[in-house]
């Protein structure tokens, strides 16, 4: 018989005779050794509910006839013995029926079991000791004495010597993970909301690296090794940096560089003849083809991963019946554990108490109607907090309109009068400027618009805000391709409309990445 | 910073690992930290040693979590009720919070935790010492005791299916198996 392990102990009996002073001390004592309390609490318990557990899996294959089955009073305790007295002797037998059908499963099984248990570390090595019937510790497994039948002694070493690096390498992946610590550091002083938005932009950043270095290795290496005849390049002035134009038009930033034919091809088009060229071995690129199958293959890629990775998370935070039901789920649920700064915490319990004092306080409104006055307001609320909204996208997009044609005409009569190219170059980053700035203040005033309308839930106010942002930018992003594909020429003849799309591009995201990073700066940093 | 005298027996180490959610790096930080708790005499007997409550506490993630004590009571299996941690109800307590254990042993555990009085169940006392808990003890953040017979009244309304006055384990479990977000909070990375 195995030494007791330390603390084997149940936990002490409560004294209740005050709360039920109608129940005798008989019928309490029945009543907390009922098997709806001693679940919690108990070791007998827990010991024998996993020993109906394995005893169950055992039996899985062959069912026991029902004229076997013992009678009792509700059906769900045939599954618990009755413990009317959880002591030592009990607890024991129970132990020694528990090591019995650990050491008749599979021992996968029987690990994965002994994991899942909610016993101390102590109790599962005990347990496991009984039930493998092995030494103190987890001895290497014997090793065969030859070589496996079919296989060398080379071969043998060789699959060795493979997996165990396989395993090293698998235990030493963890550390491997970028920004373990910085993650860890946040998480902690923010909280598990604000963590989960920087493991998002991490997977948009890895995502995007695996798509960077397919059309790196089969489109930009290729054509940056047989470049194609350029215009005579232009000197270097600072201002590429922002507009993009200037001596970056002729390069491998633009599709206006990239070759519509095949590159390294032996059979050259002459004026008068074909010349093919013999001798040499030559491999041809198509172009392309190249590049039809790189962007085919990376939507492709980014379809499959974005279907797997949305049914898995799907399947994993869908619950039935979660509407109900909110101030158990708020108590119990919402404490996050990760925070680690004393004033964080405090930030986290002055929030929890604020939410639970809303929802007693709505709890009380519920049951008294609003009027009609009351509902009047609110609907005019409504009303006019999303006819500003709306109206807002509709001035903003008029706004760009009507800039981008003023601009057009401005650029149009420097380039006739031959003006600077410095000024040239600047007039294009007017427009640029114009919708950042947009884009900075208007989604301020739409906050602002959700905490005076009020909505009954926190969730649909982050929706209606999610809602109006992306109309407003969706609706400027459509007013402005209509500008670009409407003037399909380029300012000077030598650049093809895709690359002045691409500049312009290109500046509107080093406008909008300024801006933002001014936003950070000075908004977040001066106000604190 | 002197190197630990002794670290984990690899056998003990593969054991560790089939036992524990943890994995190999998780342990091997996990026996740093806690060598770092033991005083300097003890160190060639981490296994064995058994670090007292108050400098379990000063451990940075355990520093300004609420329920510090109530950790340090549901997984120390120190006989005289002392509450201090050796080696492996560290392990434990850590394998309970890591990122690969079941929502079935956290909520378990958390059931564990939120019991205040060591009784099996979580009863009016308890849930008030919860919530005070959650809501800290600074004046003003505290709800009133109407506030507080209201909310108890309510939870116990919307988790108590037997209608027994108090919230046992499979209620409790069941509470936490409609939150979807339960699993990621209940975390504690070293």
């Amino acid at each position: 018989m195995p030494p007791v392990a330390p603390g084997a102990e149940a936990w002490a009996k409560p004294e209740r005779s005050w709360e039920h002073p109608e129940y005798s001390a008989a019928t309490l004592r029945i009543l907390a050794s009922m098997p709806s309390r001693t679940i919690g609490r108990s070791r007998g318990a827990i010991l024998s509910q996993y020993y109906n557990r394995t005893a169950r899996l055992r039996r899985r294959s062959s069912r026991p006839p029902l004229l076997q089955t013992s009678r009792a009073a509700r059906p769900s305790l045939r599954q618990y013995d009755l413990e009317l007295d959880a002591g030592h002797a009990q607890e024991e037998e129970k132990r020694c029926l528990l090591v019995k059908e650990l050491q008749s499963l599979p021992s996968s099984q029987r690990s994965h079991l002994l994991l899942t248990m909610p016993l101390s570390l102590a109790q599962k090595r005990s347990l496991r000791q009984d039930s493998s019937g092995q030494g103190d510790t987890l001895k290497k497994p014997r090793r065969t004495r030859g070589p496996l039948p079919g296989c060398s002694q080379v071969e043998y070493y060789l699959i060795l010597g493979v997996r165990s690096t396989w395993y090293g390498l698998l235990s030493s992946l963890p550390t491997l993970q970028p920004w373990h610590y910085a993650l860890k550091q946040i998480g902690g002083r923010f909280g598990s909301s604000v963590l989960s938005y920087f493991l998002f932009l991490k997977t948009l950043l890895l995502f995007n690296l695996l798509l960077f270095l397919l059309l790196l290795v089969f489109v930009v290496a290729m054509q940056a090794a047989y470049p194609p005849t350029t215009p005579a390049r232009r000197t270097f002035m600072g201002l590429e940096l922002l507009t993009g134009a200037g001596s970056f038009t002729h390069t491998l930033m633009y599709c206006g560089y990239y070759s519509n034919d095949t590159l390294n091809d032996p059979c050259i088009l002459g004026p008068s003849s074909v010349r093919c060229q013999r001798g040499r071995s030559r491999l041809p690129y198509n172009m392309p083809l190249a590049y039809l199958f790189t962007v085919g293959v990376s939507f492709f890629i980014t379809c499959i991963l974005l279907v797997y990775s949305m049914s898995r998370s799907f399947g994993e935070s869908y619950r039935v019946d979660s509407t109900r039901g909110d101030l158990a789920m708020k108590l119990f649920c919402t404490w996050d554990w990760k925070v680690t700064q004393r004033r964080s915490v405090q930030l986290l319990q002055d929030n929890l108490c604020t939410q639970l004092k809303e929802l007693l306080g709505e709890l009380r409104d519920q049951y008294r109607p609003r009027s009609l006055c009351q509902q009047l307001h609110r609907l005019a609320v409504l009303a006019l907090t999303w006819a500003l909204s709306l109206g807002s996208v509709l001035a903003c997009v008029l706004a760009v309109y009507y800039f981008s044609e003023h601009m057009h005409r401005v650029q149009q009569k420097s380039w006739e009068q031959h003006s600077s190219e410095m000024q040239q170059e600047a007039q294009l980053l007017a427009l640029p400027l114009v919708v950042s700035l947009m884009n900075l203040v208007l989604p301020y005033v739409y906050s602002g618009l959700g905490t005076w309308e009020r909505q009954e839930s926190p969730v649909l106010g982050v929706y209606v805000a999610i809602c109006r942002n992306l109309l407003l930018k969706m609706v400027v992003l459509g007013m402005l391709c209509y500008h670009w594909l409407s003037r399909k020429v380029g300012l000077s003849g030598d650049k093809c409309w895709e690359t002045s799309v691409g500049q312009e591009l290109y500046r509107f995201v080093v406008m909008d990445f300024i801006f933002i990073l001014l936003d950070t700066l000075l908004g977040e940093l001066l106000w604190r | 910073m002197g190197g630990s005298a002794s670290s984990v027996p690899p056998d003990l180490l593969g054991e560790y690992q089939e036992l524990t959610f943890l994995t190999k790096q998780e342990i091997l930080i996990a026996h740093k930290r806690f060598s770092e708790l033991v005083p300097k005499e003890e160190r060639d007997q981490i296994l064995s040693a058994r670090v007292p409550k108050d400098k379990v506490v000063t451990l940075p993630e355990l520093r300004a979590n609420p329920f510090q004590h109530r950790i340090c009571r549901v997984f120390s299996t120190a006989e005289d009720g002392d509450d201090s941690l050796s080696f492996e109800d560290f392990l434990d307590m850590l394998s309970v919070f890591s990122d690969a254990a079941t929502s079935e042993i956290k909520s378990h555990y958390a059931f564990r935790i939120f019991d205040f009085d060591d009784d099996g169940t979580l009863d009016r006392k308890d849930l008030e010492n919860l919530v005070n808990c959650l809501t800290g003890d600074a004046d003003g953040t505290r709800l009133s005791t109407s506030e507080m017979d209201q909310l108890i009244q309510n939870i116990l309304e919307e988790s108590d299916i037997d209608k027994d006055g108090t919230i046992n384990l499979s209620e409790f479990q069941h509470v936490i198996s409609r939150s979807p977000d339960f699993a990621s909070s209940f975390k504690i990375v070293l």
